[in-house]
Parts: C-alpha cells; sequence; structure tokens
C-alpha cells in the first residue's frame, strides 16, 4: 500500500465499534523495546539509526512476520510535514517520532490496527489500536508481534530490570496500556474531578486526546498506566480494565440522573449544539469537539436518532488541522481553517444523517 | 486583526501581561508567537517529565557524593549528566549506574524488579545462565563432600549447558 492509499482511509479504530463503544472509544496498547547492540535514542548516529531501519526491512521480509499481516515501512523524511501530522492525528505514530524526521521510520498494517514506530524515543514502538474497550486482545497482538520480532532481533534484556529503556519511566514490562473515553455525564455533573483524582491515586494517569499535555477537549479523557516495573503485564492491565469499568458504570449513572433530573435542558443543549453543527460557516476546534460531544451524548440517549454515534470519532480527527489541509489539497491559515472545519462538519451531518 | 509583530498573518495567539497593575495586550501570529515563545514555551515545557525526573535524581545526591559520580564505560553518559537529561545513552548504563538507580527506580515505580514478560530467545539464555550458577555451587558442594559420582555427573550437565551458550 502506498502512503496516499493510508493518508486516504481511517483506521479501524475510528470505523468500527468494540466492546462498550458507547462511552469507550478506543484501547491502546504500546511496548517500548531496545535492541542490545546499538546505543540507545539520544546518542544514536544517523549510520546506527539507518542500520537499525535496515534490520527491520529484513524482519517484515521475513515469512513469520508476512504471516501477522501486511506490512508497509515508510521512512519519516519521505513525507510531508502534513502527511506525517495526519498519522499523528490518526494516532498511528507520535508527535516525538513526527519530530524526529531524519532519523526515524514507521511500520503500519494494512488495517491500521498496528504501528511499530522506529527510532522514536526508543527503537521500537509496537503499538495496537482496537475500537472499544479491549485491553486484553490489544496487548496479545502486541505480544505475539513483539515475539516475532525478538525472535529476529537481539533486545536489550535484564535479568533484574527487564525491558531496558531509554527513559527510566518505561523500563520493566515497557507497557503502556490506554484506554480513551468519551465522559460527558462526569463532567456535566461535575463530578469528574473527584474521579480523577481517585484515579491518579491507583497509579493511573489522565490526558486528553492527543497524549501529554493535551487539553480534556469534547470530553475524552486518556486513563492509562503509569507504573511499568514491579507489575506483570497482566496485573496492570487487569487494574487499568478494573478501573475503567468503574468509570463506565459511574458514567452511565450520570447520564441516567441527567435525564430523570434536567431532561429539558439537556435536550436543549444536544439539539442546540446539533443545530449549530448542521449550520454554522465557521468553527473553531474547541467549540467543534465540545457540540460533537453533545451531538454523540443525544444519540446515546436516544435523543438524537438516524445519526451514526461513529460521527464523533470520525469527526473528531477529520477536523485537525492536518487532516483538513490533506483533504483541502493545499495549506491553510488557523482562520481558513474554521471556515473549512465548519463545511466538513455540515457536509458529514447531511450525508450520514436522516434529520436534514 | 493582524498580527502585531509582522503585521501581515493574522494574530491567533493572544496573551494579557499584567506588570505591577499596568495592563497591555500582544496579538501575534502562530509563527512570530513560536518566535518570541519565551512565555509560551516555558509554561508549556516548563513541567515536562525530564526535568521532574531531574528533579528527583537531583535529590538523591547528597547522600551519595562520596564516591566519584559513576560514568557508564561502553556510551560514555556521566550519571551527572543522565540526571540532567533523564535518559539513558545505551543498554549498559543501567549496569553501571546500577547502585544510584534502584532509590530512583523505588521512586518512579515502587519496585526495582521486573515480573512480567521474559522474551523467549534472550530470556532462554537467562534461564540457563541461572541454571548453570545453580549446577556449579551444587558442584561445589559435592566435592567438598567428596560424593564424587554425583559431582561427574553436574560437571555432564554443566558442560552442556555452555556448549549451549556457546
Amino acid at each position: 500500500m502506498s502512503v496516499d492509499e493510508f493518508l486516504n482511509k481511517s483506521p479501524t479504530w475510528m470505523r468500527e465499534n468494540g466492546p462498550e463503544s458507547d462511552i469507550v472509544i478506543s484501547t491502546r496498547v504500546r511496548l517500548a523495546r531496545n535492541l542490545a547492540k546499538y546505543p540507545f535514542h539520544m546518542l544514536l548516529t544517523d549510520r546506527d539509526a539507518d542500520s537499525i531501519i535496515e534490520e527491520l526491512r529484513k524482519v517484515l521480509a521475513s515469512t513469520e512476520m508476512k504471516r501477522e499481516g501486511n506490512f508497509e515501512l515508510f521512512r519519516s523524511r519521505e513525507l510531508s510535514d502534513v502527511e506525517r501530522q495526519v498519522f499523528v492525528e490518526k494516532h498511528l505514530i507520535s508527535p516525538t517520532l513526527a519530530e524526529e524526521e531524519r532519523r526515524s521510520a514507521f511500520i503500519l498494517r494494512a488495517d491500521e490496527i498496528v504501528s511499530i514506530m522506529v527510532n522514536e524515543e526508543d527503537h521500537l514502538r509496537i503499538q495496537i489500536i482496537l475500537p472499544g474497550l479491549q485491553v486484553h486482545e490489544a496487548w496479545q497482538t502486541a505480544s505475539r508481534l513483539d515475539d516475532v520480532l525478538e525472535s529476529k532481533l537481539e533486545y536489550a534484556f535484564d535479568e533484574k530490570y527487564g525491558y531496558l529503556t531509554s527513559c527510566p519511566t518505561n523500563v520493566g514490562s515497557g507497557i503502556r496500556a490506554s484506554v480513551m473515553m468519551h465522559l460527558p455525564g462526569l463532567v456535566l455533573t461535575n463530578q469528574i474531578n473527584r474521579i480523577l483524582t481517585a484515579i491518579s491515586q491507583v497509579g493511573l494517569v489522565v490526558r486528553g486526546l492527543y497524549g501529554e499535555g493535551s487539553d480534556a477537549t469534547g470530553n475524552i479523557f486518556q486513563i492509562s498506566n503509569q507504573i511499568t516495573l514491579g507489575q506483570s503485564e497482566d496485573e496492570i492491565l487487569a487494574n487499568l480494565k478494573g478501573v475503567v469499568k468503574q468509570i463506565l458504570d459511574h458514567e452511565r449513572a450520570a447520564r441516567n440522573q441527567l435525564v430523570r433530573d434536567n431532561r429539558e435542558v439537556l435536550e436543549d443543549r444536544i439539539w442546540r449544539s446539533y443545530g449549530i453543527l448542521a449550520y454554522a460557516q465557521k468553527i473553531e476546534s474547541k467549540e467543534a469537539m465540545q457540540r460533537l460531544s453533545d451531538v454523540r451524548l443525544g444519540i446515546d440517549l436516544g435523543t438524537i436518532k438516524g445519526v451514526p454515534a461513529n460521527i464523533l470519532k470520525e469527526l473528531m480527527v477529520l477536523t485537525r488541522p492536518a487532516f483538513l489541509q490533506k483533504i483541502t489539497g493545499k495549506e491553510l491559515a488557523p482562520g481558513e481553517r474554521d471556515w473549512r472545519r465548519a463545511a466538513i462538519i455540515r457536509e458529514r451531518l447531511r450525508s450520514e444523517s436522516n434529520l436534514l | 486583526m493582524k498580527c502585531q509583530e509582522c503585521g501581515q498573518k493574522p494574530a491567533t495567539v493572544h496573551f494579557t501581561k499584567i506588570v505591577q497593575g499596568d495592563k497591555s495586550e500582544i496579538h501575534l501570529c502562530e509563527s512570530c508567537a513560536r518566535e518570541k515563545g519565551e512565555w509560551m514555551n516555558k509554561s508549556a515545557a516548563g513541567f515536562s517529565i525530564n526535568s521532574l525526573l531531574s528533579g528527583l535524581l537531583n535529590f538523591e545526591s547528597p547522600a551519595n557524593t562520596v564516591a566519584a559520580p559513576p560514568r557508564c564505560t561502553t556510551c560514555g553518559l556521566t550519571y551527572t549528566q543522565f540526571s540532567q537529561v533523564g535518559r539513558f545513552g545505551c543498554a549498559d548504563c543501567y549496569n553501571h549506574f546500577r547502585p544510584r538507580l534502584e532509590p530512583l527506580l523505588r521512586k518512579v515505580h515502587g519496585s526495582t524488579s521486573h515480573v512480567g514478560k521474559v522474551p523467549q530467545r534472550t530470556g532462554g539464555r537467562i534461564k540457563t545462565r541461572r541454571e548453570l550458577d545453580e549446577l556449579r555451587s551444587k558442584l561445589q558442594g559435592a566435592v567438598q563432600q567428596e560424593k564424587f559420582e554425583e559431582a561427574a555427573v553436574l560437571r555432564d550437565k554443566i558442560r552442556e549447558l555452555e556448549q549451549q551458550l556457546g
């Protein structure tokens, strides 16, 4: 598959549904691995970087790897800034990898469930993204690919410390599992802060849509494990899943409470947001996310019928700056983006819904 | 509104600065804001994981300053450099910094030993090495107790495993 083919389609997590899809948008598992014979990222020369990428090319050509699916390797420097940014917005590569254009590469499987980042902060970062809550499924796929890679490559592994990583916060299992959740009920009922504080006390972290340092726009929160040493992968995943299940229960209870006590106000808010998205000529990213969150809540509660539920996760990616520029086919100034964003949302709602 | 700096692009970044009660407003475009970035970047990057980590690392030093700070002989990174950037230079750094690492890992993870997945190939060798250590100490015991038949069996097993490791 060519870069363009990848750029023009949406990954599985955006298109399909999974367990608890009304609240859980996606599950991501990422494994950090390093190769024993190369220095870590900070001291990696361009030649080292090239030779790691060549080793990966060889692994991709092996029969064992071909059994795992159709993979394609891209050197970051062969892509334009906007193209790289599109993959960031699809959550297939990290912002760090996109910035490291000279030394890095990434491998995508045709379904865009699997991506392997090469020469990010660690030599390898194996990432799996699945729709809905599928923590163990994601881990199993990641672990199987990890086994294939390890059968061909010499990993940096220490008996005591486990998988050695560039940053001491990832050492041990090297696993980071995150669950992306849409929590408008908890935000509207002002319970979110209390719950987020509780989460941080059980060794988990909460972040916004685009990872470290990003805002929780559109009531979307990413919950992930922080500890990687001294707990087995199964314990880490069971802990995360347990907490996510509890948040799910609280979110559902909050939604019921809103419908019971404030139905009219809530429905007014939902329809207003729908109206704005359907007719606005110009909309900023933050407002778009908030309105899309309201509409998605309306779909979940049955207030809005005839609009597919996937609209939130699709539009929250399609209306990001790089995607907008990719769709438009030219660079857009920030002001122009707001007009274009509104147009895309209008078109999408019109083509998908039976309401207008 | 146009950017105050270049006067060309539209201003999309707006600052309000209050210095001793004097309020001034600044309107910039994205690229000029990035150039003048002092205010923006400091708040965004100031509290990164790096600075947090190096905070933890430096916190460690007073108790241990007697010996010269260790250096990784493989990649040349010193512990002081590591404590500034919060990143290791290579896999061997873990060995060279081992004594200083334990308190740090305990702070970050609440633990200092891995208990999860072990890679099949590399891990297989680790298992063999562990087995070898065990057999060698058994052999020593057998020799001391003059159980020579048992010792011969152990010696053969050890040779076999050593050959496996290459």
